[in-house]
């Protein structure tokens, strides 16, 4: 069984359809990428799998749960992390912070015990910091450990929120454009921590992203879309010789 | 410069961060608890009035300052607090069962408010919360069979093991009183900023949309928020109530709620400390103004008229002040200033300017 699939997803705003009866599966340890021109709605399937928008037609389902059944803040809960095209950090709060609510769906405490801070929220701040601590060292994060992120540059940022996504201790990882704005360097580092993603800790990933070397270099397969329909699916060599992803990019040979 | 070497996690986890910093809390409290012995009752009592305005601070911090919803109707679940408190004493229940009930009954209340206000951000949720402490009055005035109306109440000392605990009569006490519940209130606030629950407050404030992806209830969030952010400003009610003596509708006007709100953004929003400070100024401001008026009137030949809205209007001007030059408050500026002395001669202006923040996603709004 696939981790993800979509089955004939349609989502239309108005007149606009921002995903045109799109299928596609997810299969367990793998890294699929999604690429397209701008527009093509990359993001928008994102946003689907986060529940932020409902599909006016199709269905979404993770782990053998349907997904359209399963509220904005419950995705999370199955285990499905994500990090954002215009990073979504909790900016008044430091690094060790932001991961830390990445525990949030792993809390067993409630109000009370928060409050009076008992021995059992004790127990769980320990074990969440050395969780948390386990994704800081993976990730080179420590010199930024207590550093607000409002003063953090910004390629920090962008592994800041890999970080955080980690934190939840996912199934499934969406990393939406990973290496947008990242210089060459940390582009690499980026295609090496989501490899070290698949193999060391056993992630599915999910990604959109423009860098082709950096699809061709990771992912498994890709699937090309173009205003909001799959246009080609298979391995980076396979979708890059494709004559119609060919064609969406650069336009008709004459 | 003091650095911390950290050897073990609970180093972050407890609320302080060494023995020295635990000493300091613990003198200054000590030496506050202590007030009755160094201050005339007059400064004790103003003392207290800062005490109580800084838990009231505190409720509201915890909605405003690390929740992010904005609120101009904290007057109104003061007044609730204070009227569920001096009715249970007048039904014959004991003070200290009073007390917490006032508290959660006004939680509850916050609920009540907080369900249709979940869907209303920034200026549309400060607007709605406006009526709220504007409808108050007039609640207060037409329930007259439980709150007196426009002739109000009156609530004289109340007794804790028999002990007489009075503004008045025995000072002291309830100087202690006061003090004892805003201890309290602050260790639960910093527990509360330690565990999962405050995070997830500080994460609704920062970014909703990334906050869901974590797996945050904003709903759910905001309305605990809104829950725990009621009971303290109940409690400040229920004291404030016992400070004043008699009070009625006018007592808890919308100007407290927008005093409240200044009093926390003078102070430094999203900090403990920041409540405190900016108690401290709102407290202490109008003894000022009227020591220095006798003084300016004095250099000027004796002139002492009333100028009416002056307080008011230095409020709106220090106001002002701290939003155009020093947006993290009087906390912010402490830790500046501390900063310059433990890098000393190595501090640099932009120190603490932020780094320019990028662009949000705007369009899941």
């Amino acid at each position: 069984m696939s981790l993800l699939e979509f089955e004939n997803v349609t989502l239309k705003f108005g007149g606009l359809t921002a995903v045109d009866d799109l299928s596609f599966s997810v299969e367990q340890g793998e890294v699929f990428a999604i690429v397209g021109p701008n527009g093509a709605g990359k993001s928008t399937v994102f946003n689907l799998i986060s529940r932020f928008y409902d599909p006016s037609n199709g269905a979404i389902r993770f782990d053998g749960h349907d997904l359209l059944q399963v509220k904005p803040s419950g995705v999370a809960d199955h285990g499905v992390a994500r990090t954002f095209q215009n990073i979504e950090l909790f900016e008044h709060a430091t690094v060790l912070q932001n991961l830390l609510v990445g525990r949030h769906r792993h809390r067993r405490t409630n109000l009370i015990s928060d409050i009076l801070f008992t021995r059992a929220a004790r127990r769980q701040e320990l074990e969440s910091r050395e969780k948390v601590e386990q994704i800081i060292d993976f990730l080179d994060l420590q010199a930024f450990r207590d550093k607000m992120i409002s003063g953090l540059p910004y390629g920090v940022r962008k592994v800041v929120e890999v970080a955080r996504a980690l934190a939840t201790e996912p199934k499934l990882l969406l990393l939406d454009e990973p290496a947008s704005g990242l210089s060459v360097e940390e582009t690499t580092d980026m295609r090496w921590w989501i490899d070290d993603i698949r193999r060391q800790m056993g992630i599915t990933v999910l990604m959109v992203e423009h860098d082709m070397g950096l699809v061709s270099g990771v992912s498994d397969r890709v699937l090309a879309m173009a205003d909001g329909a799959k246009l080609a699916l298979g391995t980076p060599a396979q979708v890059q010789s494709h004559p119609a992803v060919v064609e969406a990019y650069l336009g008709k040979a004459s | 410069m003091r650095i911390v070497f950290k050897t073990n996690y609970m180093q972050d986890i407890r609320p302080w961060k060494d023995g020295y910093q635990l000493t300091l809390y613990l003198i200054l409290l000590a030496v506050v608890a202590a007030a009755p012995w160094w201050l005339d009752d007059f400064y004790l009592g103003e003392l207290t009035n800062v005490l109580i305005w800084a838990i009231a601070g505190l409720g509201l911090m915890i909605l405003t300052g690390h929740t992010g919803q904005a609120s101009l109707g904290h007057a109104a679940f003061l007044a609730f607090g204070c009227y569920a408190n001096v009715v249970l004493i007048e039904a014959g229940v004991p003070f200290l069962i009073a007390f917490p009930v006032a508290g959660i009954l006004t939680g509850i209340a916050g609920v009540t408010v907080a369900i249709p206000a979940l869907r209303l951000h920034g200026i549309y949720l400060a607007i709605f919360t406006l009526a709220l402490s504007i409808l108050m009055d007039d609640i207060i005035v037409l329930a007259e069979p439980i709150t007196g109306g426009v002739a109000g109440k009156y609530l004289g000392g109340v007794e804790i093991f028999g002990f007489l605990v009075d503004r008045w009569a025995t000072p002291a006490p309830f100087f202690w009183l006061v003090l004892g519940v805003a201890v309290l209130v602050t260790l639960g606030y910093i527990n509360l900023l330690r565990s999962p629950l405050g995070r997830s407050f500080i994460a609704v404030r920062d970014s909703e949309v990334s906050a869901q992806a974590m797996g945050v209830d904003i709903a759910r969030t905001k309305m605990i928020s809104f829950a725990l952010s009621c009971a303290v400003t109940g409690w400040a009610g229920a004291l404030m109530g016992l400070y004043a003596g008699a009070f009625n509708n006018e007592t808890f006007s919308v100007l407290i709620s927008i005093q409240l709100l200044m009093m926390i953004v003078i102070g430094g929003l999203g900090s403990i400390h920041g409540a405190f400070l900016g108690a401290i100024v709102i407290g202490f401001l109008p003894q000022f103004l009227s020591i220095s008026k006798e003084y300016v009137g004095a250099l000027f030949g004796g002139n002492t008229v009333a100028i009416p809205g002056l307080e008011f209007g230095i409020f709106g001007m220090i106001l002002i002040g701290f939003i155009l030059f020093e947006p993290m408050g009087l906390y912010g500026r402490w830790l500046k200033i501390r900063t310059w002395f433990e890098l000393f001669p190595f501090y640099r202006k932009d120190m603490f300017k932020r780094q320019k923040s990028y662009l949000k996603t705007e369009r899941l709004r």
